[in-house]
């Protein structure tokens, strides 16, 4: 476990970073927390020649109210998000879902950013970033861009960033008032999701207004339920109408098999896990 | 000198080794620095079976800091075969074993060449530039395959995949009927197979060794837990005269039997020294660890269980395929042997036939796991029991309690000859069965059974017996064992009178500083803080059979007390004399030696004192208060207990919580139950990782798929429950302290338990058997898609990286 030799370094401001990166071209890889990439580095999978840290940037860490959205900087730490109080008021499923990942030590080194950019698809932060129609915004050489969430992950471990490119802000549309639930399946405490699925609904007079539901690992990217979404509105918010959504939850996905899961045993606990994650949700 | 208030032996004492090993204030073998201090790296294969064709290390050779490269070719002259010191039968057949593969690779994992250069880093990045060709060989895993005419062969040299064939029978031992008659008689038989899935025994801290070659003899620090086996394998394996080796164990952080291995990285890091002339360190990282350290377990375990209507066991015969994996190392075929004795547990079976075929497979060796063949056979027949209680429509305690050795009926010699010295069975269920609340959860079952909830309730039990305080020498010589089984321990009287106790146990982890200075400060009165114990180092503590097999306390502690009781027979003479009284009127107490009926007294340390300076000794006595004990044990201890488990099995998602979990065992006496506490938890935890949650699994290729922690599931606290433990107490009969010793118990007892109790949950939908580890995903299959379509067989492995694996999924 001994990673093969880079530089490193660890520039102040973003303009900073995206020029070490265009410098370096495919060679270089940014590291927040380090949380996934530092495995990878040691266990020889990666060998980038220079490797950006980004913790000096703290203009990419917190929490920002912005209207209608909230702005959630790269570099804010999953321990962190799990506290902020606008994230807990206007992103509930998102509090939720980060209240699962990992543990304390893991939480409190990992970041947002670093967790949307790994787009690992068994990682708990897509499916919330994607229930919740979250926007990426992007710097590169280029200037500023922003990509929706559904455009964002591309493919397992892939996403459209470009290697000189930097994930700096997360823009997280509010949905105030709305509950939520995050229903992670897995082995053991600190493991990542074998299926998990990210619901939030509105809830007016015992009907269902509005609902949004992501899988996690029920393909190589964050899958959006949307035929669930679909049977859910303007249903009453009782068992039979979850049971009746939670049946069509593998509508559409591509899951993989691997040691714990088959696919047939996955699309098994997508349905069996959106009931679950939609009556925690709408009883919330 | 002050006596002790309270008595030692039984006293909660916190560990006195804790603080430094918790704080890292110590020198783990990889800590270690030395001037000059070079560094090796090993290649490894990446195929499970081929022919090396050609290796080229000319571009490795020449990167920066590297000082050499070898390959097994260069070091076969010199490298010999890695030894196995237990040759099971006569005519058992074992390859070759090098440390470094000359010219055919037998598992992934498997040392192809070595790098040595000046830094860690410099030697990981020359392993790269070594290319290797290789000519695939057709792969060997399954043993069922392996066994079967016309297979492809692991070493096509031997002919057979089937290293040795080792078989007890109770009819041919005289102490037992024919099971065959039994078999034929039967008025109920039950026959199962059962999968005990391979294992990676995951110490904490990974395998490292330092070796210095200067000083015109060898020093050797290894994290090893066989420190003094090590040096006398070292001098037969390499010829080096063993009195120029020392071995040290300094502190090592675990080993469940994972370091009770002479492995090819010690040799080879000593060949490498000894050719630069200059200090070489090795330590692997956690992969190559999992890729290369011994695995345990992995058996293929087929049983029939005979018995009377009533419920009366007649007979019992086990046959099992053993993977040896590609080599045999230091004890790999004796491992299920040790089983042999223990299926027929606490039962009284009147006929009894084990047969084991030792097979070899492409992979990596298996040996010494936390209770080492007798867990596989505690699984085997408590799940067995189970089974026979359903097919006889009785309780399955109800079945136990029948069968088992009733606490009057101890001796009891068993259909396997051993003699269980003490026990009682009845006292440890019935206090494990209160504390459960046995009956309330069989009614809270029943309901939910009848309710049809989709979380269903499930009791597993484990009566549960083992044979520990390894071992009776000549028993080990009967099972054609390589070395003995007794053990040393030597007492220094310092002139202050504080004491410095040798052992030639090695503790890895176990808390023997503390323990080992309780039982002195008891015998011979001494405050417990002015114990020192040594161990661990050839050079001091000269002699010892080291720490496995539960043997420390019961064989080792026995040592120190015979030992003490030699200091003290001398001390008392000299006291005698010094108080100018007959040896027959002194007393000694707390420390003290007193002439009966008068005042007159002196402290032990005082007569240890007059020792050293020996001014005024008896005529004939030697100075100095020193005293020596190598104590060889008459029989095996057998602690035994019951423990239950109730479960909660989600039907829908298949997943297995455990809801609470009673353990009553019986250890015999215990002298610091917080140490007992400990061991108890960590054998618990690791039992029921084998249950749920722990399998090494290999793909088609013979690649371990689960070379990580991430993709091998070691369970955290979080993912226990609470254990409430209790104990009774039946002394042993076979040492002074009547200990039995509590390693491996929990490891031991609790895996079927859990199993049990998953399949008790479920039984009533159709379920029999789920494989280990009992993943949500067997279980949901079991339970939908009913027994006659079978349970998946196929290896599970667990999550990864998140989705990257360790052969590079990803980036
Ligand atoms: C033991 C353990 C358990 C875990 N369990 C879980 C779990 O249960 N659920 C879960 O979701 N995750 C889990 N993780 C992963 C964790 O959430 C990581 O923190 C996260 O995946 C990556 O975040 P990071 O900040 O550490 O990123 P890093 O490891 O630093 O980077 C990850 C990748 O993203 C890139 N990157 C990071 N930030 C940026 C940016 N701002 N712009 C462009 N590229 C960027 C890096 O170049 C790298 O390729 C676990 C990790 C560990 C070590």
């Amino acid at each position: 476990m001994i990673p093969a030799e880079f530089d490193y370094v660890a520039p102040a401001t973003v303009e900073e970073v995206v020029r070490a990166l265009t410098e370096a071209g495919e060679d270089a890889k940014v590291m927040a927390g380090g949380q996934s990439l530092i495995p990878v580095l040691r266990m020889r999978l990666a060998a980038p020649n220079v490797v950006v840290d980004l913790s000096n940037l703290s203009e990419l860490t917190g929490v920002r109210d912005d209207g209608d959205s909230l702005l959630i900087g790269a570099m804010t730490t999953h321990y962190e998000v799990q506290r902020d109080h606008l994230v807990r008021d206007h992103a509930r499923l998102l509090a939720v879902a980060t209240d699962t990942v990992a543990d304390p030590q893991v939480r409190h080194r990992g970041t947002f950013g670093g967790a949307l950019v790994h787009a690992d698809p068994a990682g708990d932060l897509p499916a919330p970033a994607l229930a919740m129609d979250a926007t990426m915004v992007i710097v590169g050489p280029g200037g500023r861009r922003e990509v929706p969430a559904r455009e964002f992950f591309v493919d397992y471990f892939t996403t459209v960033l470009e290697p000189d490119e930097l994930l700096v802000d997360v823009r997280v549309p509010k949905l105030t008032g709305w509950s939520a639930h995050y229903e992670k399946f897995n082995r053991v405490a600190q493991a990542w999701s074998i299926v998990a699925v990210a619901a939030a609904v509105r809830v007016t007079d015992g009907t269902i207004a509005e609902a949004r539901v992501a899988l996690t690992n029920m393909g190589p990217t964050p899958v959006r339920a949307t035929g669930v979404e679909e049977a859910l509105v303007g249903q009453p918010a009782t068992a039979e109408s979850i049971n009746a959504a939670a049946a069509r939850a593998a509508e559409g996905t591509n899951p993989t098999t691997d040691g714990n899961a088959d696919a047939e045993f996955r699309s098994h606990l997508a349905r069996v896990l959106t009931g679950r994650a939609l009556t925690a949700a709408v009883g919330a | 000198m002050t006596a002790t208030a309270e008595p030692e032996i039984g006293r909660a004492r916190l560990r006195k080794e804790d603080a430094r090993l918790i704080t890292g204030d110590t020198r783990w073998t990889d800590n270690i620095q030395m001037a000059g201090m070079l560094h090796m790296a090993v290649l490894r294969s990446p195929m499970a079976h081929a022919k090396i064709t050609g290796i080229d290390v000319t571009a490795a050779a020449a990167m920066p800091g590297v000082l050499l490269v070898l390959t097994g070719e260069d070091v076969a002259a010199e490298q010999g075969s890695l030894p196995c010191a237990w040759p099971i039968t006569e005519d058992m057949l074992a390859p070759p074993a090098p440390s470094l593969a000359v010219d055919e690779v037998n598992f992934a994992g498997e040392g192809v060449a070595v790098v040595i250069a000046r830094s860690d880093y410099e030697a990981h990045d020359a392993l790269a530039a070594i290319d290797v060709e290789y000519d695939e060989l057709p792969v060997v895993l399954d043993m069922e395959a392996a066994v079967a005419d016309g297979a492809d062969l692991v070493h096509p040299d031997l002919g057979t995949n089937k290293s040795a064939t080792w078989v007890f029978d109770s009819a041919e031992a005289g102490t037992g009927a024919d099971v065959d008659q039994a078999i034929a008689d039967a008025e109920v038989t039950v026959t199962r197979t059962f999968r005990q899935q391979r294992l990676i025994p995951a110490f904490m801290e990974p395998r490292s060794v330092v070796v210095d070659p200067g000083g015109g003899s060898i020093t050797m620090w290894s994290a090893t837990q066989v420190p003094h086996i090590l040096r006398w394998m070292l001098a037969a394996v390499l010829g080096i005269p063993e009195h120029k080796v020392r071995v040290i164990a300094p502190d090592v952080g675990g080993g469940f039997g994972g370091k009770l291995q002479v492995t090819p990285e010690e040799v080879l890091t000593l060949l490498v020294a000894r050719r630069l002339g200059k200090p070489v360190k090795w330590t692997e990282s956690r992969t190559e660890s999992m890729l290369s350290a011994h695995h345990g377990r992995d058996q293929i375990q087929q049983l029939t269980v005979t018995a009377r209507r009533d419920g009366t066991v007649t007979g019992l015969k086990v046959d099992l395929l053993a993977d040896m994996g590609a080599y045999l190392r230091l004890v790999t075929p004796g491992v299920p042997i040790l089983g042999a004795f223990m299926f027929n547990a606490i039962y009284k079976f009147p006929a009894y036939r084990f047969t084991c075929v030792n097979v070899f497979t492409n992979k990596v060796p298996t040996d010494a796991y936390r209770g080492a063949g007798r867990p596989e056979a505690t699984f085997a027949i408590e799940r067995l029991m189970d089974e026979l209680a359903v097919e006889l429509g009785m309780e399955p305690m109800e079945l136990r309690r029948k069968n088992w050795i009733k606490h009057e009926e101890f001796p009891f010699t068993t259909v396997c000859g051993l003699t269980y010295d003490s026990g009682n069975y009845e006292a440890a269920t019935d206090r494990a069965m209160e504390l459960f609340g046995y009956d309330e959860l069989r009614q809270e079952q029943a309901r939910r059974r009848e309710s049809g909830d989709p979380v269903q309730l499930g009791i597993g039990i484990s009566t549960f017996t083992e044979m520990c305080g390894l071992a009776p020498s000549r028993v080990l010589g009967s099972l054609r064992y390589g070395a003995g089984g007794w053990e040393h321990a030597a007492i220094r009287m310092l002139p202050t009178g504080k004491v410095e106790l040798i052992t030639g146990t090695s503790p890895h982890g176990q808390g023997h500083e503390t323990a080992w200075s309780q039982i002195v400060a008891d015998r011979l009165g001494v405050p417990f803080e002015d114990v020192e114990v040594l161990h661990g180092d050839t050079q001091s503590s000269h002699k010892g059979m080291d720490s496995y097999g539960s043997r420390s306390l019961a064989v080792g502690g026995t040592a120190i007390v015979l030992a003490a009781d030699k200091v003290l027979a001398k001390a008392r003479t000299l006291a005698a004399h010094l108080m100018e009284c007959s040896e027959s009127d002194v007393e000694f107490a707390s420390g003290q030696f007193s002439v009966r009926g008068t005042g007159t007294s002196t402290a032990l340390g005082d007569v240890v004192l007059a020792a050293h300076v020996a001014h005024n000794l008896p005529d004939g006595m030697e100075p100095g208060m020193d005293a020596e004990c190598t104590f060889d044990p008459t029989n095996f201890s057998f602690p035994h207990g019951t423990h239950l488990c109730a479960t909660e099995v989600d039907t829908e998602t298949g997943a297995v919580k455990i809801r609470s979990y009673v353990c009553v065992d019986d250890i015999g006496e215990v002298v610091n139950p917080l140490i007992v506490e400990g061991q108890v938890h960590g054998g618990l935890a690791q039992g029921i990782a084998q249950a749920l949650f722990e399998e090494a699994v290999h793909d088609e290729s013979g690649t371990l798929t689960t070379a990580t922690l991430a993709d091998y599931l070691l369970p955290s606290a979080a993912d226990l429950p609470h254990f409430t433990t209790d104990r009774t107490v039946t002394p042993a009969d076979s040492n002074p302290l009547g200990v039995k010793g509590v390693g491996e118990a929990g490891t031991i007892a609790s895996t079927p338990a859990v199993v049990n109790a998953v399949i008790d949950a479920v039984r009533h939908l159709g379920v029999d058997d789920v494989e280990m580890p009992c993943t949500p995903m067997r279980v949901w299959k079991a339970v939908h898609q009913g027994k006659e379509r079978g349970v998946p067989t196929t290896p599970v492995a667990a999550g990864g990286l998140g989705s990257i694996d360790a052969q590079g999924g990803a980036e």
